[in-house]
């Protein structure tokens, strides 16, 4: 017989108190402390006062910022639709495949989670620097042909072109999931009806299969969004000067600038940005919902 | 309505799975105009074989023709035929209306006219003034005339039903039946119907097909498919029948005897039978043909067969009443146990036949039917 809760009081704290210190001494206690200092200022070098002044965020809103974090915004939408767009026949392959087959591509999905980011990233590096494995063999096939100007590498490193690709190779298994857990879930009578009915397989796709799995669209594509939004290790390494993302400028103020209020306040920015996203979902899960 | 020119055929269709072979060199045609069933166990094709019609399995051998033309590998979208799923498959996000109107849509009709066939295909099912439901306010027998209309309104060559019944409740089965009838009469569209419910595919069906493991058993009316079962498959399947194994000891040409384990006499029949002497054969009969007598000294005799033939003495054993009619059963000497049913024809004589009580059991000598597999 299930208890309720409140029916074994001492099991239910034995059992749920341990975590809910965990998450107030661990992960609460420390954010309202990033958050009282968004608003105070530096006084010396390890001394900050907490003066309540809205200056931080201000200075987070000035156009130098903004930029950044605008771009940040679209760099984080062109993976997630980079990711969607591929992630949507991928899911689409795993949903039809044999469950033999299956079981192989969602291992192949989930086998970079099981890698450290920090290696994964090198190993792109290796891939797409100057003297790496594209620009050499490209330049393999080059050397084929008699009579061409010397071989000049692609610039495929320290660009904005790079870190697309880094956000894109990392967050893509985040795409892919939700939407084949939406496919999986799929009635298969639902296509074949809509086939039977005359539709090809492009219309079926569209007016059939997509707004059933919407819910896993939308999953997908906000938790793709987020993480890539926040994303530091793959534009720190990928990327060039000047495509440097909202994180990256967030690390400097806490490390090399020594400003920790400043970072304090564009990291809740960033949180805030997170927030709005998680709304857009629930907005749309309940409106799922009403119907 | 001329019934006769075949609308589709199947030639040599066979279809495996790795080494699996779900349907086994179908051979068969159906008519224009008529409501066919295909009808055997879970397992045995039936559902493979519709599916290969729609055109959602490709056959491994064999060609399946509509209207003469070859559509073995056309695409579903592009043949001729419409489908009624087992589980109905209404689109859950759109409307009854948009639902119906899906088929034409694609197909890229107008508006208003698209409207106007929508209406007329909920007309035709009885859902008139539903179109601006959404499936999941609509009950399960809603939701298959929806599916009806959806397939109907493209005005297909041929009609797939996949257990059109089998979801809905034992009253609503009953009704749905005849309306299912009435409206193939009415649109005058080519049934074909899965089903693994034999009742469903007598009362329903101009003609049925039964299927066991991948192959076709036979091909007849419902009444043939009762009365002249092909095999011994077919007879046990459709309705329940007493099998009797014998061995063929005379045969004359307008008469024959089959010596039967445990009967003293051998079974006569008015009939000559294909086989030589000694061939090993199957009397199937049916419990209603079976005949209760009360006891006597002699055996009673019907008038078709030498006095003492095709009537054999036992104990009841059990009955089952089970209003219109009763189920006894007869135990014999050696023990063998033979179904006669028996109608109630009046509301006083239920309990003529007791248990425990000694009867003769007589049957004409035309009732058997013989099986020689």
């Amino acid at each position: 017989m299930l208890q309720r809760p409140f029916q074994a009081p001492g099991v239910f704290a034995a059992v749920g108190l341990p975590p809910v210190v965990w998450l107030f001494a661990l992960f609460l206690a420390p954010l309202a402390v990033i958050w009282t200092y968004s608003f105070g200022e530096n006084r010396t070098l390890v001394d900050i006062a907490i003066t309540g002044s809205w200056g931080n965020y201000a200075r987070a809103l000035k156009p130098l910022y903004l930029a950044i974090l605008l771009k940040s915004m679209g760099f984080a939408a062109l993976t997630t639709l980079l990711c969607f767009i591929l992630g949507l026949p991928v899911a689409l392959a795993i949903t039809f495949a044999r469950p033999r087959a299956k079981l192989l591509l969602l291992v192949a999905i989930m086998l970079p989670f099981w890698t450290n980011l920090l290696i994964r990233t090198y190993a792109l590096m290796a891939i797409l620097r100057t003297e790496g494995l594209i620009n050499a063999g490209l330049g393999a096939l080059w050397g084929l042909v008699p009579g061409l100007p010397p071989f000049e590498p692609l610039p495929l490193i320290n660009n904005n072109f790079a870190v697309v690709v880094g956000l894109v190779y990392v967050h893509l298994p985040f795409m892919v999931l939700p939407l084949y857990a939406a496919l999986d879930r799929l009635d298969r009578s639902l296509i074949e009806a809509s086939l039977d009915l005359g539709a090809g397989h492009l219309a079926t796709l569209w007016r059939v299969v997509v707004p059933l799995a919407l819910p896993g669209i939308v999953s997908g594509i906000i938790i793709t969004f987020i993480p890539a939004l926040g994303a530091y290790l793959t534009p720190d390494l990928l990327g060039g000067t000047n495509s440097q993302m909202i994180a990256n400028v967030i690390e400097r103020q806490f490390r090399s600038a020594n400003d920790w209020p400043f970072g304090a306040a564009l990291s809740f920015l960033l949180m805030y940005l997170t927030f709005a996203a998680l709304m857009v979902k629930a907005i749309i899960s309940r409106r799922e919902a009403a119907r | 309505m001329t019934k006769g020119l075949p609308i589709i055929r199947f030639e040599g269709v066979t279809k495996c799975y790795g080494k699996v072979v779900a349907v086994d060199d179908v051979n068969l045609e159906v008519r224009e105009g008529e409501f066919f069933a295909l009808l055997g166990p879970s397992g045995c094709g039936k559902t493979t074989l519709l599916r290969m019609l729609a055109g959602f399995e490709v056959p491994s051998e064999g060609r399946i023709l509509i209207d003469g033309e070859d559509v073995t590998n056309v695409p579903p979208n592009k043949r001729p035929v419409n489908m009624v799923f087992q589980n109905y498959a209404v689109f859950p996000h759109m409307s009854v209306a948009d639902n119906v109107g899906y088929g034409l849509k694609v197909d890229g009709m107008a508006g208003a006219e698209r409207a106007r066939r929508v209406e007329e295909a909920l007309a035709l099912v009885k859902l008139d003034g539903l179109g601006s439901r959404r499936p999941d306010q609509l009950s399960g027998g809603q939701r298959q005339r929806v599916a009806l209309a959806r397939a109907l309104v493209k005005r297909p060559r041929v009609l797939l039903l996949d257990e059109p019944l089998s979801a809905l409740d034992a009253k609503l089965r009953e009704a749905m039946r005849t309306e299912l009838c009435q409206l193939q009469a009415q649109v005058g569209i080519t049934f074909v119907m899965v089903t693994h419910d034999q009742d469903e595919a007598l009362a329903l069906a101009d003609r049925c097909a039964v299927m066991n493991r991948g192959l076709l058993q036979q091909v007849a009316s419902p009444s043939d498919l009762y009365e002249f079962p092909a095999s011994r498959f077919v007879a046990d399947f459709i309705g329940s029948v007493n099998m009797l194994e014998g061995r063929l000891v005379v045969d004359e040409p307008a008469s024959a005897e089959v010596a039967v384990a445990g009967i003293d006499q051998p079974l006569f029949l008015d009939h000559g039978v294909t086989g030589a002497a000694g061939t090993t054969l199957w009397l199937a009969l049916r419990p209603e043909k079976i005949e209760l007598h009360k006891w006597a000294e002699a055996p009673p005799a019907l008038g078709d067969a030498p006095a003492g033939r095709n009537a054999v003495a036992g104990t009841i054993t059990h009955v089952a009443y089970l209003g219109s009619e009763s189920l006894y059963e007869v135990t014999l000497p050696d023990g063998q146990k033979l179904k006669a049913l028996r109608s109630n024809l009046t509301r006083w004589d239920q309990e003529d036949f007791a248990l425990g009580e000694q009867v003769w059991l007589a049957w004409h000598a035309c009732s058997p039917a013989v099986l020689l597999s």
